[in-house]
């Protein structure tokens, strides 16, 4: 804090002209800067270790073209699009269930009501729960439930939606990622000054008029933040997919609803503990893991870029 | 008495919903359509968490009432004192689904688990807390701007990168300075996930010691007390509770991770307290073995109860963590 230490350089001028040294509070300042460098440190040593062996295999080919000869040589392209759809899928899902969730509890109900509070508790929560559990759900609401009901209504038992599939990982992603998108979204309205609204409702708008001319337009930023940051999020994780319609190798993208798709994340985890050779899936295996680091780091990266343009923005209006 | 008189109040009512009618062919029934649509989205976000314990909870009840199930995998398998094995090397507690006789003891589960969640609480609480500290106290604000994003980063990497790291990197590398005779092991594992759950031990941390009034650090240093002595003695004090709820967080959060201990952790069951040997916790477990389960078998059911157990506990972790820094900032800001 620049207050404290202007207060404690006040205070050893006060003792006169002899600078007395408090030992404990250099060892302090000392002990905690370390751990905080040291954890900047770890982080740094990551990214540089994926990087420095990452580059290595990087190339429009690597990008570009199908895994081959057992995965060891090649590309990861399928895996690549499979990210891609399954990462679009879920934005087309999350987004406005998430905007609106977020709009009813900002807009619409009174703070102390009882609705609001179970809400933001389940959504608090939602947050909480292990992606595991969220892959256990899929598999049981998602693959079978819903999966089976379309195939007894519409396909006569025949075994279409009732298997792992993309639809059915989209939407897993979807719920795992739903409080990203609400919360962020929620703290966006929030920071709406009242103004705003009152100036609309007094011109005669509805409410509907209001949320969608008015406040909306003004929380875009906001909702952009937290649909890339439920992207960046949804992009990384491997648990929920890996019973509800990822796949090892595919020969074909997925090119229907209910296919099985390839994925970044799954196909690290797969490459590096079920490889038959792993001296030849390596240099692969840190180049597959450099583009996910990249992607996901991109993601947040403009995430925390609109944010802080967004908060000079709200600053200065203020 | 009835102050009101029923026949006007009927007027206004009539009248009422006359313009409401009329205006219901425009933008009142958008209005009034949007309302509800809007009002059934939040529904729907509260409904999908019971659904998920729902569902979840569902497909692991059978082990309660199906005799079937009952027979091979009861509670009494699950949680108690078994007599596998030979009478000179007894068996208590075996997790081995997959054999002629599936045995279903979670006790190894639970036991790996706990090694794995402890050596990453160890590991990260410390640096965390500290870091936490420095930012909040410490640091010039150009220094803070730097460092928080940082470890944001790290939030930002996804779980099975790190597995990868401390499978391919982290573990060699452990090896080679302590000369583990299991490459995979519970430290390996409980380090990776320390990684993970820096940040949010870090940031719930630093939120407590933020949320500390100024007035509380100007009170103690105009009294001449030395700046690390008003951090340590003032301002850590006041903001406990959240530290506290940060380290429940970050235990929640080192339960349930999955893949860093499927990759890291050598996944064997077994029921020891040396932190060198392979462990399975609770969640490499369900990753591991649900892919290759017989629909519906009692194996089936099993895991989706351990679904049930992890989510049981990191939901009460959760709840009794922002409960306590909801708490702690309605003290400290007055609200």
């Amino acid at each position: 804090m620049n207050c404290s230490d202007r207060v404690s350089r006040e205070q050893s001028g006060n003792g006169g002209s002899r600078q007395r040294v408090d030992w404990n509070d250099r060892l302090f300042r000392a002990l905690t800067g370390l751990a905080c460098w040291i954890i900047v440190l770890m982080v740094l040593l990551i990214v540089g270790k994926i990087a420095y062996h990452g580059k290595d295999r990087l190339s429009w080919d690597f990008l570009t073209m199908a895994p081959e000869e057992g995965m060891t040589a090649g590309g990861i392209f399928p895996a690549i699009y499979g990210t891609a759809l399954l990462v679009i899928l879920m934005t087309i899902a999350v987004v406005p269930l998430g905007v609106m969730v977020a709009i009813y509890l900002n807009e619409y109900s009174s703070h102390t009501s009882a609705i609001y509070k179970v809400t933001r508790l389940a959504v608090t929560n939602l947050a909480g729960v292990p992606s595991i559990v969220f892959g256990l759900f899929g598999l049981g609401f998602f693959v079978q439930g819903i999966g089976g009901s379309i195939d007894r209504v519409f396909y006569g038992g025949q075994l279409v939606f009732g298997q792992p599939a993309i639809i059915w990982a989209a939407l897993t992603l979807a719920v795992l990622t739903l409080p990203v998108v609400i919360l962020t979204t929620e703290d966006t309205l929030r920071a709406i000054p009242n103004e705003l609204r009152e100036a609309s409702m007094a011109l005669g708008a509805t409410k509907f008029q209001t949320i969608m001319r008015t406040v909306l337009p003004q929380a875009s930023a906001g909702i952009l933040t937290g649909t890339i940051l439920a992207v960046s999020r949804g992009a990384g994780e491997v648990a929920p997919i890996l019973f509800t319609g990822a796949a090892y190798f595919l020969p074909e993208l997925p090119h229907k609803l209910h296919s099985q798709f390839m994925e970044l994340g799954y196909h690290i985890y797969v490459l590096s503990t079920q490889s038959p050779d792993v001296e030849a899936t390596e240099p692969i295996l840190y180049s597959t893991v450099f583009v996910l680091l990249a992607l996901t780091f991109f993601l947040n990266l403009v995430a925390i870029i609109i944010r802080s343009r967004m908060r000079t923005k709200l600053r200065r209006a203020a | 008495m009835n102050i009101e008189n029923p026949s006007v109040s009927q007027t206004i009512n009539s009248v009422g919903s006359g313009l409401l009618k009329a205006g219901l062919t425009g933008t009142r029934l958008k209005d009034l359509v949007f309302a509800k649509v809007i009002l059934f989205a939040a529904v729907a976000a509260i409904s999908i968490i019971f659904l998920i314990f729902i569902y979840v909870g569902k497909e692991a009840l059978p082990l309660f009432y199906d005799p079937e199930a009952k027979k091979e995998a009861s509670l009494g398998n699950l949680f108690l004192r078994q007599s596998y094995g030979t009478p000179d090397m007894p068996l208590p507690y075996i997790w081995q689904p997959v054999s002629e006789v599936p045995k279903y003891s979670v006790a190894p589960l639970f036991l790996g688990t706990l090694k794995v969640t402890l050596i990453a609480l160890l590991f990260a609480a410390p640096f965390s807390i500290a870091a936490a500290i420095y930012t909040a106290e410490f640091a010039s604000p150009k220094t803070r701007e730097f460092i928080k994003p940082l470890i944001e980063l790290l939030a930002g990497i996804p779980s099975v990168v790190l597995g990868f790291l401390a499978l391919i990197v982290l573990a060699s590398w452990l090896q080679s300075v302590f000369n583990f005779d299991y490459r995979l092991n519970a430290v390996t594992a409980g380090l990776a996930m320390g990684l993970a759950i820096i940040p949010i031990v870090y940031t719930v941390s630093d939120d407590a010691l933020t949320a500390v009034p100024r007035s509380y650090r100007e009170a103690s240093l105009a009294l001449g007390v030395t700046p690390w002595r008003t951090a340590w003695s003032m301002v850590l004090p006041a903001a406990t509770p959240g530290i506290f709820a940060a380290l429940l967080l970050g235990f929640g959060r080192a339960m349930g991770e999955t893949m860093i201990v499927l990759m890291s952790s050598g996944n064997a069951a077994t029921t020891n307290f040396n932190f060198t040997e392979s462990v399975r916790t609770i969640s490499a477990t369900i990753a591991a073995e649900l892919g290759e389960v017989v629909f519906h078998s009692p194996h089936y059911h099993v895991l989706f109860f351990l679904g049930v157990i992890l989510f049981v506990f990191t939901f009460l972790l959760n709840m009794v963590g922002e409960y306590t820094v909801a708490r702690l900032k309605e003290r400290l800001m007055g609200r």
